[in-house]
């Protein structure tokens, strides 16, 4: 019991997520949540979980300022822990599997996972969080959702493939080492044809999640990471993805605004809120009980859901509306920290803008949590009016900038194509000042249905920068001002400077002219 | 079964070479290196009009009273070889050659994998289970 209230106090600090303070906890728990979770967690054979599952804790630092992923993980492994008979059920199963899984016996897995779904519907429900809950390899609704997104912005056919290149480029930037990115790829890449298929990406993609997170990776590939498997799984939330496309479109630029720990540990509520729904009797890992219950901030609402009898439906209907918020930051910013190679410091900036997008959106925090609150029953309905309102409202809060009060239509219109102009932007410093100065409302208040859509995520922690937001906002607004500028005055000398050249150029031009005519007239005499 | 096994590069270096782990490993490298020489034989000896025809499997490169070296070379003059102790002497012709076609299917595997940069050294966990399973098993 100490214990739990231990990590209760911990994890009911939500600024705590960002400090080293979180790993700590965060180790021990992890250790004695593996070290119960590695009898069934993986689908290996058993002697090779046990070092890799210890092994996490002993990670090293790096590892440390993304570990909120590891309460993400643990708390799915550690969560396993809660069931009582159907663990036994699983474990079995695991052990089944266990022997198939070196041989990419899909069927085996398929049909081993089969006659969880046949059991009663109280065990079909439990089995559903079991699934999502107990295996880092599991891929949930909103990482899967996410990967898509991810897959479509590399490939925008889902049935094609992701060549080679693309993929290395792409997961380079992850950070990971070589060697460790290469014996990914050879998990993942099941056919061995040099090129990655949806299934085969998101277990690729979901592969550098668990290892960023200090998973050691799998001698083999996990049966829940198979592409036959995830072939299946992959369908069903496709036809979401329209819904989440234009949704999670800008949010990738917005990312770079978003701490990443803070996105982690919102993605590490809502699977503990899987369970939490699910289970009433926890068992030895109360720490992850604790995850679910103390860092819930956003999901109240989604623990008055009915858990169906249908194994994965409620889940992904439960994940469906909160990946509205999560799909983008859910494992996103761990990529995105690894996208920004190129610019200069990216983390001062986001600290920075993350407050300033929060800032603007203060106002409508208090209006997305009631969204979010009646948020269960139309999900794609809740996406359009939300524009909306905050189209209405940012203009009556920003008075430095009256050549907002555009018409919200036609804002609206711009809306998608400033997404695309936003997606275009290239990751540098001054182009990302650009946007936050354009999330701000400089030149378009566009960009505030991606902020708002991202202030889902603050709401989590709304505690957190509330009290200095509009200090915060003056400032920013005013540092955009000031790089507008000087972006202009630099705009407007390379302009003198060209019209200088097109000058002299015209110049020369006329020369030549006048020296053919001259010639001209003398060869047709 | 082998003792040692080594992928050698266009260039003649190593870029895999795995042995049985018994005493004086180096003489297994050594081995492999001196059966270069035979292997450049061999690729020679069909001429460059016949390279399209060429054989990939080289067959026993040479035989010593320990053990018989096989060689093997892919159109991308990358290299197999394979040592093989001569008291097993069950091993057929088509064990062999069955062998170095796991071995070549290990290694486009390992080339279509896009981490993987051409010239670099093995360390596919994947190449080295398989090529464990055909290593001699030293009790």
């Amino acid at each position: 019991m100490a214990l739990k209230n231990d990590t209760e106090v911990r994890y009911g600090t939500p600024a705590e997520f960002h400090g080293v303070k979180f790993q700590v906890p965060h180790a021990t728990l992890e250790k004695s949540s593996y070290k119960r979770a590695d009898e069934g967690e993986k689908q290996e054979p058993k002697s090779p979980p046990m070092s890799p599952i210890c092994s996490p804790p002993a990670s090293p630092s790096t590892y440390q300022r993304i570990a909120q992923s590891y309460g993400y993980g643990k708390a799915r492994s550690g969560l396993e822990q809660q069931h009582g008979a159907p663990y036994e059920v699983r474990h079995s199963t695991h052990q089944q599997d266990g022997p198939s899984s070196g041989n990419y016996g899909a069927k085996s897995a398929l049909t081993c996972s089969t006659p969880n779904r046949s059991l009663s519907v109280e065990r079909e429900q439990q089995d559903s969080s079991s699934q999502y809950s107990d295996d880092p390899w599991r891929i949930t609704e909103e990482q899967r959702d996410y990967y898509i997104n991810q897959f479509r912005s590399l490939q925008p056919d889902l049935n094609a493939f992701i060549s080679g290149s693309v993929a290395k480029n792409f997961f380079t930037k992850s950070k990971l080492p070589i060697p460790e990115l290469s014996h990914i790829w050879e998990l993942s890449d099941v056919d061995c044809d040099g090129a990655l298929t949806l299934p085969e990406f998101c277990a690729a993609f979901h592969l550098v999640v668990a290892r960023k997170n200090g998973y050691q990776l799998p001698e083999t590939l996990p049966e829940t990471l198979l592409p036959e498997y995830l072939q299946a799984a992959c369908l069903k939330p496709v036809r979401d993805c329209a819904l989440f496309d234009s949704y999670s479109e800008p949010l990738p630029s917005s990312q770079q605004t978003r701490d990443f720990s803070r996105a982690e540990k919102s993605s590490a509520e809502e699977v503990p809120d899987n369970s939490a729904l699910l289970q009433d009797g926890k068992k030895d890992d109360k720490q992850a009980v604790k995850v679910s219950t103390t860092l819930k901030t956003i999901p109240k609402e989604f623990q008055h859901l009915t858990v169906k009898a249908a194994a994965q439906e409620p889940n992904a209907h439960r994940a469906r509306p909160r990946s509205r918020s999560y799909s983008s930051t859910s494992i996103e910013d761990a990529m995105k920290k690894g996208e920004e190679p190129p610019t200069p410091p990216p983390r001062p900036q986001k600290s920075h803008s993350r407050a300033s997008s929060l800032d603007l959106n203060k106002i409508f925090q208090q209006n997305t949590q009631a969204v979010r609150s009646g948020w269960l029953p139309p999900p794609p309905p809740a996406l359009p009016p939300r524009p909306s309102v905050s189209q209405t409202e940012q203009p009556s809060e920003v008075e430095l900038h009256p050549q907002m009060n555009r018409p919200p239509s036609q804002a609206e219109e711009n809306s998608s194509a400033k997404k695309e102009v936003v997606l275009a932007q290239p990751p540098s410093k001054p182009a990302r000042r650009k946007l936050r100065t354009e999330a701000q409302g400089l030149e378009t208040p566009e960009l505030s249905p991606t902020i708002n859509v991202t202030s889902s995520l603050p709401a989590v922690k709304p505690h957190l920068p509330v009290q200095k937001q509009s200090s915060k906002q003056k400032r920013a607004i005013q540092t955009a001002i000031r790089k507008n500028k000087e972006a202009n005055a630099v705009l407007a000398r390379l302009n003198s400077e060209l019209q200088q050249q097109l000058k002299e150029v015209h110049k020369e031009r006329i020369a030549l002219e006048t020296q053919l005519e001259q010639l001209r007239p003398v060869t047709v005499l | 079964m082998a003792v040692c096994i080594a992928v050698i590069a266009k260039e003649n270096y190593p870029l895999y070479i795995r042995s049985v782990p018994t005493e004086n490993e180096l003489k297994f490298h050594y081995t492999v290196h001196t059966s270069l020489d035979v292997v450049d034989e061999k690729i020679s000896a069909m001429g460059k009009a016949l390279v399209d025809q060429r054989e990939l499997y080289l067959g026993l490169l040479y035989p010593t009273e320990d053990y018989k070296v096989y060689g093997y070379v892919t159109n991308s003059k990358v290299k197999f070889v394979m040592v093989v102790d001569s008291s097993n002497t069950a091993l057929r012709d088509n064990e062999i050659r069955s062998m170095f076609r796991k071995l070549h299917n290990s290694y486009t595997d390992i080339m279509c994998n896009p981490f993987y940069n051409p010239g670099d050294r093995i360390h596919s966990r994947a190449f080295d289970t398989m090529v464990n399973s055909m290593m001699m098993q030293v009790c």
